[in-house]
């Protein structure tokens, strides 16, 4: 408040000063999370009919976390988001490394192609993966964590083309002088990689890794195109409770899961700092 | 240093390439080369399918039926990026004039609902959206307080308000689109105007332009890769969108993807389907033919 009204004239630039512009960002910001917030809220009232508030409970998370396939639905998308973050981490920063460190024949070819699964709509990688897995006749009854292979493959697919755009621009800035020294040192190719290269890519790696967590836990076509008719995530479950029943259940589930969000989100900042985070997203 | 050649250092470059490009080999290209095999394809009995070189599921695709619904789609995903564009780019000016102290946090707060889940984001907006939800309480709330102010002016009362309907419509799935994509918009726009040289800005108002004059004959084309990132960035997914149309739209808000999804999950019309998403892939890189078509101007930004 006090920053609204103080007195220091402001100068050309500073546009984010003006009223006009503090009510529009205002009301993005309000638009944003006004409807996050009183979904928060409801999943802490006392009505099964969700729309008038009949007094404080939280009856629906003991709900939620008593319904089993809801509890299984999470843990299985958290399984997968941890795998498909381990392996799109590795590919996705290798794929960096030949991208930024060599050259060789149709580059701009293989360039292309490991991009395209970030531009091919969804909808379309999904249905690919559904002739695929129809095709190689790929089992769906094995024991888990191995029912959840096929989704954890198609999620690692279009998750990592991601790591690697990030990763690749935090390579750009690398001064190859650094590994040249290092080598002239006398230490070897490998040991070059890991103790000049490897650190600093660091925060783009953590922040690649965030990106294809997010990306894998949000997923929900590519999905519901590959689970088999056993195997359940968090988003399938959701979907297929907002289309028949809506029950404050489905509220609490989400908040659960927003505050593991903003969790994570406090992590990353405290290990990399807002500025790297945001910057490397960006 | 150059890049090296591949062939000065082979082991280390196999150690780092062959796992992704077997990888994207393997369950990428072998995948959508299916996809694109049965698009020529035709159904034999109830599950066999046999790939025949047929252009009919082509043809079928090119019915009135289908063509308006990709307009329909086209035409959603225009108008949701245009939204995005207007409504983000005063976001993304202010994100870049706002000071050091501030702008992390604004930041984070364009970014969260951007790392929230999207089906939950969908649903927060539908429980709102609905005939007992708090938009039209607001509306009521309006409309009972402009019927009160004519009643003091002495004029007859409004009739009494009655809930609109706010979702299962294409005004929801447009909002709901909006409502997803507006982050996607913000970022590649604020990164544009971040690097943009302030100094330009200066002399420009200080040569006597106006501000409105300045926005529009300096900022905006020098942030004109910006927007193009942002408009492809938004574009591209809200042409394939899948989800929102699904649980916001009516029964006459089908967007292309849920035509796909219904070919492979109901009509379980395989070929058909792959038809249809190949058209839609097509047309997603005659977007992008055409805004690498666009030559750079001298002096933008990279």
């Amino acid at each position: 408040m006090i920053a609204l009204f103080n007195r220091t004239p402001r100068a050309p630039l500073e546009y984010t000063r003006t009223l006009w512009m503090r009510l529009w960002v205002g009301s993005v910001l309000v638009f944003l999370y006004a409807p996050l917030l009183v979904l928060m809220i409801f999943s802490f009232n006392d009505s099964k009919r969700n729309v008038v508030w009949r007094g404080f409970t939280t009856k629906y998370y003991e709900k939620a976390l008593n319904n089993d396939t809801l509890v299984e639905a999470l843990v299985n998308s958290l399984t997968i988001a941890g795998l498909a973050t381990v392996f799109s981490l590795v590919l996705g920063a290798m794929t960096a490394v030949m991208l930024w460190r060599f050259k060789f024949r149709l580059k701009g070819i293989v360039d292309g192609t490991i991009s395209l699964p970030i531009i091919v709509p969804e909808i379309c990688l999904g249905v690919a993966m559904l002739i695929f897995f129809a095709w190689v006749d790929w089992p769906t009854d094995l024991i888990w964590p191995l029912n959840l292979s096929a989704i954890t493959i198609a999620h690692i697919t279009f998750c990592f083309p991601f790591v690697t755009m990030v990763v690749r621009a935090r390579l750009a800035s690398f001064n190859k002088e650094e590994e040249e020294a290092a080598k002239d040192l006398g230490a070897s190719e490998w040991q070059a990689f890991r103790d000049v290269l490897l650190p600093h890519m660091r925060p783009a790696l953590v922040a690649g890794s965030l990106l294809a967590f997010t990306l894998s836990l949000d997923d929900f076509v590519i999905t519901f195109f590959t689970a088999g008719p056993d195997t359940i995530t968090f988003p399938v479950k959701v979907y297929s409770m907002v289309r028949f029943s809506v029950t404050p259940e489905v509220n609490a589930a989400s908040t659960l899961l927003i505050v593991l969000t903003v969790v994570l989100t406090a992590i990353a900042l405290k290990i990399q700092g807002t500025r790297n985070l945001t910057v490397s997203h960006a | 240093m150059a890049e090296q050649h591949w062939k000065e250092n082979p082991k280390g470059f196999w150690a780092v390439s062959a796992t992704p490009l077997l990888w994207t080999l393997l369950f990428f290209l072998v995948p959508m080369s299916f996809v694109w095999l049965y698009s020529f394809g035709s159904n034999v009995g109830l599950t066999e399918i046999e790939i025949s070189g047929t252009l009919d599921n082509y043809k079928r695709a090119t019915e009135w039926l289908y063509v308006s619904i990709f307009l329909k789609s086209l035409a959603v995903a225009a108008l949701v990026t245009v939204i995005c564009l207007v409504v983000g780019f005063p976001v993304a000016m202010a994100l870049t004039f706002a000071s050091e102290k501030w702008r992390p946090w604004l930041l984070l707060g364009i970014m969260l609902p951007f790392w929230t889940n999207l089906l939950i984001r969908t649903y927060a907006l539908m429980m709102l959206l609905g005939t007992q939800g708090y938009a039209n309480k607001t509306l009521g709330w309006l409309w009972d307080g402009a019927s009160w102010l004519k009643v003091f002016f002495g004029m007859q009362p409004l009739p009494t308000w009655e809930p609109v309907q706010l979702l299962y419509n294409n005004f929801a799935v447009v909002l709901g689109l909006v409502y997803v994509h507006l982050p996607f918009m913000v970022l590649p726009l604020y990164s544009a105007l971040d690097r943009l040289d302030k100094s330009l800005i200066e002399a420009s108002l200080d040569l006597g332009a106006g501000h409105l004059r300045t926005l529009m004959k300096v900022v905006m084309p020098l942030a004109m890769p910006g927007v193009i990132a942002g408009v492809m960035i938004t574009l591209i997914p809200a042409l394939g969108a899948y989800l929102t149309p699904d649980l916001m739209g009516g029964t006459d808000s089908q967007m292309i993807a849920n035509v796909i999804e219904r070919q492979f999950k109901r009509a379980n019309d395989w070929p058909f389907g792959a038809a249809l998403s190949f058209v839609l892939i097509y047309a997603m890189f005659i977007l992008i033919a055409l805004q690498s078509l666009r030559k750079p101007r001298r002096g933008e930004a990279k």
